[in-house]
């Protein structure tokens, strides 16, 4: 899939939105802006959010101008860029990394009338909502899909930083796998990057070395599945379908999607009935979902996960519900009931069957 | 034929019209540029150069974003001058940012008044700590200080990451990898209300003047310069090799280090996994850019830092990507570097047989 | 015996693109020309190489590209700092931010294109052969020819006269161009074959390595490449161990934390920086060492008027 060319499309954006400003009239549309942490080329996260935005501009035509920054570093930088939206008369702003989160909140004592999101953190503000995904429901779905397509009962899991939503996904993994294969364990290799596809690739292949025969990450390129398709493995992707990367051995992808929520969120503003909250959606909320299955998968396996699924949709199952145990033996989640969600968010555990011990 | 025929002596006002004419030069270049991208240069222009800086709180971005710059490069320039290559700023600077950040989260709740004082310090040590190590390495075991100083630079990189992976996090913050916030006692005050330049830009414009008394007034400082022009003539002068070396890691690695802490406790407020979007990097071009002299790096580091902004502003209101940035930064530089020729030469048409017989 | 063999062929193919990119510099840095834009050359190659294999299908097409890429970025250095005398440590660091930047907005619209990259070579019988088979004769064709580049700058330096010349010239340009030999054109030509050879790791990391592109995908390689250069005190046989080394340690500290050992992967990840260092203190502590093999005349402009 190749993307338009970039000048070319921004460039008619910007003029059909002026043009819908002349179309309107009285109703002056409503200015939103994205801050992104990466290049919207970068094939993951922020290519995600870009896609939401497109998605939201495209459905709300002329009663919206959106614009983006992208590459923007985490800290002292982001709050200029911050603020400029919110001087330049952007009534609503997407903050869309972690890193974020205190420019936001400072920015926004300032700018009163403007709406911030703030994606995957925890501090909000009367103008300031939160929002991220329940990757986990979609971790533990593909955990099933890869424990029971593993014979060596060994998934290798690339990852960027031990933080709770990446140790989240571990768990979830290796319990979706554990539901189907019992034995199964997962071997996680951190390369203290999101984005260097060099170093995933030399992780997958000490993962497969080490026994793995079904790869998975938590970073930001298609190396790992790359790398399983050249190693004739199997691999679960990561942001967005990635089975072009490795026909063959993509068993799935655990992808998120924004689009809906920034169009609601955004209607909500333009209608005057925003308010500040912390909205955590998943798979129910059309936010995380699977990338098509592969054909080799076996049908009842399919079924089955297409069963969880319907379950974690309406609520009668949960990824992390009891009993859990962690690596220690340790209970963690009792019998009879499930995590909850300040738990989740604070996650610094592994389950029992990750092996390796967690860095602290 | 086209010969290049040494001057008898550098130019002088070639020296001061020379980054002027490579900055009109890469405003040639961005006009192409833009012309090409099919935007109008006019547009362009306003972008990058003055949208980013036409109100109070733009004039203090530009400040905030100079200082490191400024600071840093006046640093490098001591040592730049005398040959010695430290293009490790960026560990130095992120070893500042640990140590005087360290400082402030050990006595998080003192509210001691010499708490920003201190960490202010605690940064300038930390920073020519981390120098110190491929100055013992060049001066003891000769070994080269570039490759030494950049690879320290990963180092810095990752023990930050770890410390604020680890034992640094908040403890209140839902196990995410920053530290907590800077209490206000260690927070810079800021010196321009309604915007976010903080006090780390007098250090900035304080270090000029200290580079320039340095260079100018002092009889080491002499030493370095004729050191850098001449190796030969100042081993024949008998100056001591070791001490420029230590001089000139040192001062880098203390404004980096300052630096670094200012970042940390300006615009930041607390200890991230990076607290630099290369600002370590950057100040080697400011260094250039300003010709190694204090003055002249404190109009390059304002240059360089409109260039950061003009390149934000230039996303907001044209869709320009970011990459612009890196390539206008890159034209700027290898123009300065190719302009500078006339500086110590002049070009003559001759032809061949002349040429030959003149060599 | 089957991990050490994993270990030994992922070292292989980490090891690669460094041993392109590093023979390249020790060839330029004899001549006496110190290029610090070997980052910014290879990213150029990465790029060029992929946009190239993607439009026209043909991936030996993209490695063309890419040594072209890498030489012309290196032949914008030549001019600045040879014949227009600049500082080269500033040139090169000129160099690298260009690069880096220029492919990134060369490379817009190629993010999130699949390319199938350079496989492994299928030879019939030999790649069968039990241990060594999979050891030697099934690698993929550009870790071949990076064996064969490294022995041509071996045949090179070592055993022409033109690498002769080109000692002579990095060991002292005045005295070469006393004697009557082309000092500038000979560096030209040096530092274009620098700038080749980092454009052709780059296309191993961009075609072979991982078949993709994304911004700044080089991530530090070409500045490791610098590294090795001294790393092996200017002798291409050092110098291609060290990359292998460099590659190596990073294989083993993965292995090392996918076992389970109770250290920060951050100080895993330290490992390969500080090693360099070490070996770099061991090397130079022999000034000798350093003394004969370095070209004396490394990184000062040199103007044959002068």
């Amino acid at each position: 899939m190749k993307k338009p060319g970039f000048l070319l499309s921004a460039v008619t954006g910007a003029l059909l939105s002026m043009a819908g400003i002349a179309a309107t009239g009285a109703a002056e549309p409503l200015k939103v802006g994205f801050v992104y942490v990466s290049p919207i080329s970068d094939a993951g996260w922020t290519f995600q959010h870009e896609t939401g935005r497109r998605q939201m501009a495209a459905a709300l035509g002329d009663r919206v101008v959106t614009k983006f920054v992208e590459q923007v570093p985490e800290g002292g930088e982001a709050e200029r860029v911050i603020r400029q939206f919110a001087a330049d008369g952007y009534g609503l702003v997407f903050t869309t990394s972690f890193g974020y989160m205190n420019p936001t909140i400072k920015v926004a004592k300032r700018f009163p009338d403007t709406k911030f999101e703030h994606a995957t953190g925890y501090k909000r503000d009367k103008n300031v909502g939160t929002y991220n995904v329940r990757f986990y429901e979609g971790r533990y779905l593909a955990g099933i899909v890869a424990g029971s397509m593993s014979k060596s009962n060994t998934a290798g899991y690339v990852a960027a930083f031990p933080i709770p939503e990446v140790l989240m996904g571990i768990n979830a993994f290796t319990l979706g796998m554990q539901s189907v294969n019992p034995k199964a364990t997962t071997k996680v290799i951190w390369t203290n990057s999101w984005y260097d596809p060099g170093r995933e690739r030399e992780a997958a292949d000490v993962l497969v070395t080490q026994g793995a025969d079904v790869l998975t990450h938590h970073t930001d390129s298609t190396a790992v599945v790359q790398r399983a398709e050249d190693r004739g493995i199997y691999a679960v992707g990561y942001h967005s379908d990635m089975s072009k990367y490795g026909p063959r051995a993509h068993l799935t992808a655990v992808t998120h999607h924004w689009g809906d929520f920034y169009t609601r969120l955004t209607q909500e503003v333009i209608e005057g009935k925003w308010t500040s909250r912390d909205v955590w959606g998943g798979i129910a909320a059309g936010m995380v979902s699977l990338a098509p299955i592969n054909p080799a998968v076996p049908k009842e396996i399919v079924a089955l996960v297409k069963d969880k699924e319907e379950a974690i949709r309406n609520g009668t199952f949960h990824p992390f519900q009891g009993p859990v145990r962690d690596q220690q033996g340790g209970m963690r989640i009792a019998g009879g009931t499930t995590i909850s969600d300040e738990d989740l968010l604070k996650m610094e555990w592994y389950v029992e069957g990750v092996q390796g011990k967690l860095p602290r | 034929m086209i010969r290049l025929e040494p001057r008898p002596r550098a130019s002088k006002a070639m020296r001061y019209l020379s980054p002027v004419i490579a900055a009109a030069l890469t405003g040639v270049c961005g006009v192409i540029f833009s012309a090409l991208a099919g935007l109008d240069p006019l547009d362009t222009f306003y972008a990058f150069f003055i949208a980013p800086i036409d109100d109070r709180y733009g004039l203090g971005e530009l400040g905030v974003k100079a200082a490191p710059l400024m600071l840093i490069a006046t640093g490098l320039a001591i040592g730049f001058r005398s040959n010695v290559w430290n293009i490790g700023a960026e560990g130095q600077l992120t070893l500042g940012a640990v140590s005087g950040g360290g400082l402030v989260l050990l006595f998080y709740d003192s509210g001691s008044a010499w708490l920003l004082p201190g960490a202010v310090v605690a940064g300038a040590i930390g920073g020519m700590l981390w120098a110190a190590i491929p100055a013992i390495l060049r001066t003891r075991f000769n070994t080269n200080e570039i490759l030494v100083s950049l690879m320290l630079n990963y180092v810095a990189l990752l023990l930050l990451s770890y410390l604020v992976h680890g034992p640094w996090r908040d403890p209140e913050g839902f196990n995410f990898p920053e530290s907590r916030l800077f209490p206000d006692s260690a927070m810079l005050p800021v010196i321009l209300a309604d915007t976010r330049l903080h006090l780390g830009f007098l250090f900035a414009v304080a270090a000029v003047a200290i580079g320039w008394v340095f260079v100018r007034r002092s009889f080491i400082g002499y030493q370095m310069r004729v050191a850098g022009l001449a190796g030969g003539a100042a081993e024949y002068a008998g100056f001591n090799r070791a001490r420029m070396i230590w001089i000139g890691l040192l001062a880098g690695g203390a404004a980096a280090g300052v630096a670094g802490i200012c970042e940390a406790a300006g615009p930041i407020g607390q200890l991230l996994p990076s607290i630099s979007p290369g600002y370590g990097y950057a100040a080697i071009i400011v260094a250039f850019v300003g010709r190694l002299h204090p003055i002249g790096i404190l109009l390059a580091s304002l240059l360089m830092s409109l260039l950061y902004l003009g390149g934000e502003a230039a996303q907001m209101e044209l869709g320009l990507p970011s990459a612009v940035t890196g390539i206008f930064q890159g034209v700027l530089l290898f123009l300065l570097l190719a302009v500078d020729l006339f500086v110590n030469y002049r070009v003559r048409f001759k032809t061949t047989v002349v040429e030959e017989a003149l060599s | 015996m089957e991990t050490a063999t994993a270990i030994f062929l992922a070292t292989l193919a980490a090891g690669t693109p460094l041993v392109f990119a590093a023979l390249g510099e020790l060839v330029a840095e004899k001549s006496g020309v110190l290029n610090l834009g070997v980052e910014g050359m290879m990213i150029a190659g990465a790029v060029l190489a992929f946009l190239v294999a993607a439009e026209t299908g043909v991936l030996w097409l993209g490695v063309l590209a890419a040594v072209l890429a890498g030489a012309a970025m290196a032949a914008l250095f030549a001019v600045v700092t040879l014949s227009f005398q600049a500082n080269q440590v500033a040139a090169g660091l000129a160099l690298t931010i260009f690069g880096i930047g220029a492919s990134a907005y060369l490379g817009l619209d190629y993010t999130g294109v699949a390319l199938k990259g350079i496989g492994p070579v299928d030879i019939p019988v030999l790649g069968e052969l039990p241990v060594i088979g999979p050891l030697l004769f099934a690698l993929d064709p550009l870790v071949y020819l990076s064996f064969v580049m490294f022995a041509a700058v071996v045949w090179f330096l070592y055993r022409t006269k033109a690498g002769l010349v080109l000692r002579g010239i990095g060991e002292s340009p005045a005295s070469a161009h006393a004697i009557g030999y082309p000092v500038i054109g000979i560096r030209y030509l040096a530092v274009l074959f620098g700038g080749a050879m980092a454009g052709l790791g780059g296309a191993y990391l961009a075609l072979a390595y991982t078949p993709l592109w994304v911004e700044a995908m080089t991530a530090g390689r070409g500045w490791i490449a610098l590294a090795l250069v001294v790393f092996g005190t200017w002798r291409p046989g050092r110098v291609m161990l060290g990359a292998y080394l460099f590659g190596g340690i990073t294989i083993v500290q993965f292995h090392v934390q996918a076992i389970g050992i109770d250290l920060p992967p951050q100080v895993l990840s330290m490992l390969p920086y500080l090693a360099t260092i070490v070996v770099l203190v061991l090397i130079s502590r022999h000034a000798g060492m350093i003394r004969i093999n370095a070209p004396a005349s490394l990184g000062m402009s040199y103007h044959p008027a002068a």
